[in-house]
């Protein structure tokens, strides 16, 4: 089976920096994977690798078996990879309901002209991008927010607005860039539980979490990456006792973060 | 629905009045000062386009205006012996700004904030100075005079300028449907999404590089317009009209009226349009009637306009008629820690984010 996403031997050098050494790994379609590791280890730039926000400096990125190669985010986008970002980048001073409908872009057909004079096939769009607006932010918990400034909505409210936003895409991929960030217990829970929502409508979800409790609950598989390099990969369970992955996040006499 | 109700009555009402204006007032001046209120509010539905709801911040607006009315001087007039009508004109120079909107917008789109601001302050200075030094086409600081005269129906507008003003009048409720469909459009929600985030823009699949293309090409049609029926009336180009000081005063009605919102635009422009071409010319004639001949208010134009921007910032710095995010953004902004922390946060990041 092809695998959804399939990194092979990606390298990204900032300066002098390896931020990524040679990371090799693959998510399989309808699985959760997640990928922890300390901070600065490189979990970001995973994302922003996937996205084409970076090229990487060597290696190849796959989607289905197609390379990403050379495309940029916009494209990447359109061929259905969706995010949510580590710091919530909403548009702030849109509605909740036009950042859903904002997130629909790519799917939408409506062209300069239609915009201008409001065409019946305009209107017929946007009619049915609003419906689906609607159902978006009732699967995430958010319909009585939609005229709301995004900005105006709580932080927890705010990560699941980003979700929807990211779904109304259609996309094949969502990658979360830590989803629990700022959460309480309980609204930890409920992500839990949209995270099995949102696989179950056929989504394939690659996360990034610091929050071992979410990465054990809700994933199939884990890759740790420390310092660029993955040092472990395997189903949570296993990860758990792996030395390298325990010395990496407690560290050890001589220091090493 | 009272409230949409209420609304339809309110424009008609408006409508109304506009369309009975030269009827009731026949003082050519005032009519003719209508005209061109009415050219600066096209203006300014365009800035609005371009400032307001893409955020990127023109300075040199000015220059679409110069455009629009050499096209218009060049194209029907003696000049070249060319003789486009009127109505005609008001596509093609609309088309010839926006693609030059296209040509001066397509150098700044790696640039945010202050960096573009710089560069079109820069493009806004270089087309009338062209146009200036261009002699042998544009007669340079003379101008280009004896344009031709619009007619409709075989009848030629003449002096008077309550057939121009008809004309603004049309042209602005164009304007003003163009720019709502927009506004509520993919491409509208696609402009304010770069606006707030251009990263995150392009997360959604949006090609920021086309829509902020689309958003300078627009915003520039709309000043060719507004130079068609600007040049047609004065029946005179010349290029010390076009200064920086124009791209200044239609931001300025940007800033007073509420940028981003519609209503508020077109309420911002009259008023900086009223105080600039009757007011002070108006109070102006008084006084020298009083026999303070050395007075001249024009002269206080711009420290007034500075003196209009700085009491806006302190009291209502989102603008008149605001719209409803300029609105939350000055006055929870500031009390919000979350989003400033955040800001904070990414600002930091964004350079190297391993």
């Amino acid at each position: 089976m092809t695998p959804m996403l399939r990194l092979s031997e990606v390298r990204k050098v900032f300066g002098g920096l390896v931020a990524l050494n040679d990371l090799s790994f693959e998510v399989a379609p309808g699985s959760i994977v997640a990928m922890i590791g300390p901070n600065g280890a490189g979990k970001s730039t995973v994302f922003n690798l996937i996205t084409g926000v970076y090229q990487p400096t060597h290696g190849s990125i796959d989607l289905e078996g197609r390379s990403l190669r050379g495309l940029d985010t916009a494209a990447i986008a359109s061929l259905g990879i969706a995010r949510t970002f580590q710091n919530v980048r909403l548009f702030a001073f849109m509605s909740a309901r036009d950042n859903v409908m904002t997130g629909r872009h790519a799917r939408m057909r409506a062209n300069l002209v239609d915009s201008l004079l409001h065409t019946p096939a305009q209107r017929a769009e946007e009619k049915s991008v609003r419906e689906r607006a609607r159902e978006l932010l009732r699967f995430v918990g958010l319909e009585r927010e939609a005229d709301s400034y995004a900005r105006n909505l709580p932080y927890g409210s705010q990560r699941r607005l980003e979700i929807a936003r990211g779904l109304a895409g259609d996309p094949k991929l969502l990658l979360l860039d830590e989803p629990a960030a700022g959460m309480n217990p309980k609204e930890k829970e409920s992500l839990i539980d949209l995270i099995g929502r949102i696989r179950a409508r056929g989504v394939t979800i690659f996360l990034i979490e610091h929050d071992m409790q979410l990465v054990m609950n809700v994933s199939e598989r884990v890759t740790v990456l420390d310092h660029g390099e993955k040092i472990a990969e395997g189903a949570p369970e296993v990860v758990r006792r792996d030395e390298r992955v325990i010395e990496a996040y407690l560290g050890r006499a001589d220091g090493a973060a | 629905m009272p409230a949409r109700r209420r609304a339809a009555v309110t424009i008609i009402a408006i409508g109304v009045a506009l369309l009975a204006f030269p009827f009731v007032d026949r003082n050519n001046a005032q009519i003719d000062f209508m005209a061109n209120a009415g050219a600066f509010i096209l203006l300014a539905l365009g800035l609005n386009i371009v400032v307001g709801f893409a955020g990127l911040l023109d300075l040199g607006y000015a220059a679409f205006f110069a455009i629009g009315s050499y096209s218009y001087a060049m194209l029907a007039s003696q000049q070249f012996g060319i003789h486009i009508p009127f109505w005609v004109m008001l596509f093609v120079a609309s088309g010839i700004a926006a693609i030059f909107g296209i040509l001066l917008g397509a150098p700044t789109l790696r640039l945010r904030g202050d960096y573009l601001a710089i560069v079109t302050l820069g493009f806004g200075e270089i087309v009338p100075q062209t146009f200036l030094n261009l002699e042998k086409y544009t007669n340079g600081p003379n101008g280009i005079s004896s344009l031709d005269q619009p007619s409709l129906f075989g009848k030629a507008f003449g002096f008077s300028a309550t057939p121009y003003y008809y004309v603004t009048l049309v042209l602005i409720a164009l304007g003003i449907v163009v720019a709502s469909n927009l506004q509520n459009s993919r491409l509208g929600r696609a402009w304010m999404a770069i606006r707030e985030d251009e990263l995150a823009a392009r997360h959604m699949g949006i090609n920021t590089t086309a829509a902020k293309l689309s958003a300078f090409a627009l915003g520039a049609s709309f000043s060719g317009l507004a130079g068609v029926v600007y040049a047609a009336k004065l029946n005179l180009v010349s290029p010390d009209e076009f200064q920086f000081n124009v791209s200044v005063l239609v931001l300025s009605m940007l800033v007073l009226g509420g940028m981003g919102n519609i209503a508020g635009v077109i309420i911002g422009s009259f008023v900086l349009s009223f105080i600039n071409s009757f007011l002070l010319p108006q109070s102006t004639s008084l006084a020298h009637a009083a026999g303070l001949v050395n007075l001249d208010f024009t002269n206080y134009r711009f420290m007034l306009y500075g003196v209009i921007l700085v009491l806006m910032m302190l009291f209502r710095p989102e603008g008149l008629i605001p719209s409803r995010q300029r609105k939350a953004e000055f006055h929870e902004a500031l009390s919000d820690p979350t989003l400033a922390a955040q800001e904070q946060a990414e600002y930091s990041g964004a350079a190297a984010a391993p």
